[in-house]
Formats: structure tokens, sequence, C-alpha cells
């Protein structure tokens, strides 16, 4: 009796540690006290499970304690020896794996009822079949995000015409075959449930293939809520609360900040997950050609800058892919150096993952206080004498508040157009992910400096280190 | 319709417990600051290892000659093991750069 209290009770710690753990998380003071808690509700939960009284279960503690090693010596250094400019490849692959475990589960549950070593109603099989489907979407889509984010996928070219039509039959059979399989039950035969679990791997994959660039921050999020969907159907098969809370937790998370991307840039779910930037809004403005760029010397931004009372950078994407976060922080120093204000504009998707832009700067140590958010930079932008754009394009694009045929309109983006003068830092004239124009860098107040991010910024850093 | 009545009157507590941590869950974690988006996505990332104390209860009761639970167990315990683990560590290196700046 006392036995099983002091199992349960670790169950219950562990799930209270999740639960404040995730509170501590949401304040910077306390974020990194919070991870712990976390990780100790998790200890606390791999103990219960290890020790929970089971009768006449044959334990095999060595297949156990052998696979936590191996799991816990390769998290621990993929973790360590991660670039920080790959976290959100990171996340995505752990993301994904949690979602495979949830796979594994459900396939050998699925395996055991038809080899008649587990009885299960119709209830037992719709948790199984959800795990499965919900598990597989998080494996193969955080497999998908993570190519994408690496690199090794084009975004265009992994879809095709009529993609979206494809992908709604495909989860239509899936779950229909699925229904079918809890209704037939054993009499179904064992290939159904394979056929089931493929569609699935397939349908996570080809569910975020439209999805990119851009979008990405929602994605990632979304993968993640259901990565925490999976555990808690999986709890429900094993009959524990802990994986219910701790996965319910993690889908409501994970669903906040899907939202809060979202409505980062004032588009719904829907339109986000039909990959909707770039095929709507035809009717958005084209160049017409006559409008020239100008560009700017070196030598010139680099007086502009350090002769200014107040400077702000943007960073975007492109930061992250030049990995120029360290120089800018040089150049961030040579201008405080000079009694500069210098602040950094950080919109909410701005990268490839929510709040990317910010890791990245943490880690070139620029302190958070001068990191700020959309409505701050807002109210700071006009008084402040020069913006210097570093990779961001559909963030600052004046489109979005003018041009009611942009597929961009009514997004909230940073006004650097109100600024006195605009620098954008470009490799080509090439539109950002949306696929469209940037009115921006035909305005009045706008030079471009044509280069790599990191070699500009280099350059710049030297030039201004002459003056 | 009679076999959903019982479902609901038979799990009730589980039900009721579905419904609070939904509610919990989002009072617990709305208005966080853009600062730690990440790092909260990524530490919610390695809660949902949890997933693992399932692979733990399937290896455990699996007969040890029935060695596809047990492979496939093993497999799944060291997925879930990585994502635990290696989410915790992420999370943590992360956190450790924003306190840096804070002195």
């Amino acid at each position: 009796m006392a036995y099983n209290f002091y199992v349960n009770l670790a169950y219950l710690l562990g799930a209270v540690g999740f639960v404040w753990g995730l509170r501590l998380l949401s304040s910077p003071d306390s974020a990194r006290r919070g991870n712990f808690i976390a990780g100790l509700g998790m200890g606390l939960s791999i103990i219960a499970a290890l020790f929970a009284p089971m009768e006449g279960a044959a334990n095999n503690y060595g297949w156990i304690v052998g696979a936590m090693a191996v799991g816990a010596i390769v998290g621990y250094l993929a973790a360590k020896k991660v670039k920080m400019t790959a976290m959100p490849q990171m996340v995505s692959i752990f993301n994904g794996l949690g979602g495979a475990c949830a796979v594994v589960l459900a396939g050998v549950e699925l395996y055991l009822f038809y080899h008649g070593k587990r009885m299960l109603d119709t209830g037992g099989l719709v948790i199984i079949l959800l795990t499965l489907l919900i598990g597989a979407v998080a494996f193969t889509g955080s497999m998908l995000a993570y190519a994408k984010l690496e690199g090794l996928v084009d975004d265009r070219k992994v879809t095709f015409r009529g993609h979206n039509i494809v992908n709604n039959l495909m989860l239509l059979v899936t779950v229909g075959l699925g229904v079918w399989l809890c209704v037939e039950g054993k009499e179904s035969g064992t290939t159904l449930p394979i056929v089931v679990g493929i569609l699935a791997l397939i349908y996570g994959f080809s569910f975020v293939a439209p999805i990119g660039g851009a979008d990405m921050p929602v994605v990632i999020s979304l993968l993640n809520s259901f990565s925490g969907l999976s555990a808690a159907a999986a709890g429900l098969i094993y009959g524990n609360n802990l994986m219910l809370v701790g996965g319910i937790l993690v889908g409501a998370s994970g669903t906040i900040l899907t939202v809060l991307m979202c409505n980062a840039m004032n588009r719904s779910l829907l339109n986000v997950l039909i990959g909707g930037f770039g095929t709507s809004g035809t009717s958005a403005a084209k160049a017409t050609g006559d409008q020239v760029v100008k560009e700017v010397t070196m030598n010139d931004a680099a007086i502009q800058l350090y002769y200014s009372q107040s400077a702000m950078i943007v960073p975007g994407y492109g930061l992250a892919v030049a990995q120029a976060q360290k120089v800018c922080k040089e150049i961030d120093d040579l201008l405080e150096a000079n009694g500069v204000d210098v602040k950094y504009a950080i919109h909410p998707v701005a990268g490839r993952m929510p709040g990317h832009m910010n890791v990245l700067l943490a880690e070139a140590d620029v302190p958070y206080p001068k990191l700020l958010d959309l409505e701050d930079a807002n109210s700071a932008l006009p008084n402040t004498d020069i913006v210097v754009i570093v990779g961001a394009n559909d963030v600052v694009n004046p489109a979005a508040e003018d041009d009611p045929g942009s597929p961009i309109y009514g997004m909230p983006v940073l006004k650097v157009w109100e600024a006195k003068n605009v620098i954008v830092l470009k490799r080509s004239m090439r539109s950002g992910y949306a696929g469209i124009e940037n009115p921006l860098f035909f305005h009045d107040r706008t030079r471009m400096l044509f280069g790599d991010a990191k070699d500009t910024l280099t350059k710049l850093v030297a030039e201004i280190k002459t003056l | 319709m009679e076999t959903f009545y019982q479902f609901f009157n038979t799990n009730l507590i589980l039900i009721y417990l579905l419904i609070f941590t939904i509610i919990l869950g989002f009072e617990v974690i709305s208005k966080v600051p853009t600062i730690l988006h990440t790092p909260l996505m990524s530490g919610a990332n390695a809660v949902s290892g949890v997933v693992i104390v399932g692979a733990i209860l399937l290896v455990r009761e699996s007969a040890p000659d029935d060695y596809f639970s047990l492979i496939l167990g093993f497999l799944g315990v060291v997925l879930g093991m990585v994502n635990a683990a290696g989410g915790f560590v992420v999370t943590d290196r992360m956190l450790e750069m924003f306190k840096k700046k804070k002195k």
C-alpha cells in the first residue's frame, strides 16, 4: 500500500513539476529555474514509471536502462554540440523523435492486439489510432521541417498543383480507414493498420510540404503542439494521468504560440496551412520598371551610422543564414562608443521559429533591454535617424499598410520608412519568401547595400573604425 | 448514443482532468514575452518527451521472449529519452545565454 502511495506521489509531483516549470518558463527571471523544475518533474516521472507496481511483469530492466543510457547520451551530446544558429533544426528533430516514440507505442499496441495478446474495445482502438495518427504527423512533419530549415529541401520543389486537395483527400482516406478499422476490429486483418500507419506518415510530410519560409514559426509551434497531443493520447492507452497532463500542457502551449504567430501575421491558421502566401492577392502591384533603387557606398553608410543620434537594426532570417549576429554586435559596440543609441527591432515572425532573433542576438551578447518588440519599435521609429535592415524583407514591407491588393495586406509590419534614413542590406533584388515586391526598396529614404550580410557588416565595421 | 452516455459517466474524472488541464495550460502560458518564445517552445517540447513513460511501461510488461515488443519498446525509450534529455539541455543552454546578459 505504502509502495503504491510513493509511486503515485512521484507521478503527482512530476505533473506539478511540469505545470510549475512551464509557469516559471514564461518569465525571463525565473525561466532557467523553470526549465530545471520541469526536468526534475521528468526525472520523477521516469522513476515512478520504472517502479510502478505491475503484476506479473517481466520488467526487462536491462533493456530499459540500456535504452535510457543511449537516449540520454545522444540527446545530451546533440544538445551540447549544436550551434546556436542551428537551434530551430535541433528543436524540430527532438520534437519529431517524441512523435516517433508515440508511433512506436501505437504500433506495438496494435501488434499485440492483432496477435491476441491484448484485449481492446472500440474506445481503446480509437485512442491507439489517434496516437498513431497525431504521432506520425508530428514525426514526419518535424523531419521535413528540419530538412527545410537545414536547406536540404527547396520549399517550392516539394509542392505541386492541387497539393492541398491531395492533402485533404489523403487525410480523409486515412481517417476513414481508421474509422473502418475501429469498427471492424480484428476482422479487418493486419494489412489495414499498416496501411493506415504508412498513410499517416506520408500525410505528415505532405502536410508540411506547402508551408515554408516565413511561415516556419507557425508550423514548428503547431508540430510541437501535435507531439504533446500524441503523448497525451498515449497516456490514455496506458491509463496514465501524468502523460495526459504533460501532453495536454504541451498541446496547449504549442497552440498558444501558434495563435500568437498567426496573429503577428494577421492571418488565420488555415491560411498558413494551405500555404496562402504568394498564391492569393494576384492583384498585388508589380514594380513598374521605371523605379530605380539607390545604392549607398560603404563609406557613406559608415559615416551616416557613426554620426547619427539613434540607430535601429532590423534583423531577419538573412541574419541567421549569414550568421552575422556577432558582427552586428560589433557595429553596435562601435556606435555605442560614439554615443549613438542603438536598438534592435524584432518582428514577432522574423526568422524561422518563434523568438528566433532573440536567441541569436542573445548569443552575440546583445542585452535584451535593447530589443524592442513591434509596438515599441514602431513608436520609436519616427525619431530614429537611421535604420539598418539585415536580411529582413516581408516584415518591413509598406505594401502591408497601403496596398489592399498585396497578399500581406493587413499584416502588422515595422514601419521603418518613418525613420529618417533606411539602409537595406540585401544579397540581391530577389523578393522575399512571399514572392512579392517590396516598395520599401524604391522609397526616397532607402539606400541599398548589396552583398552577403556578414561580409557587408564586416566591411562596415572596418570602415567605421577608420573614421 | 447509449455507449456515449456510458463512456461519459464512467470516465467523468478523466474528462474533468482533461478539461482543467487544457484551461490550466492556456492560463499558465498566455502572455509570454517574445524573448521567451523559443525557450518556452523548446522546454514544452522536452516535456512532450513524457511519452517515454509509456515506452517504459510497455517494455516492463513485455514477455522476455517477445522480441518484437522489446526491440520496438527499446527504440521507443531511446526516442523519448533523446527528446526529453536533449530538450531540457538545449533549453538550459539558451536560457544561460539570456542570463549572462543581465549583469
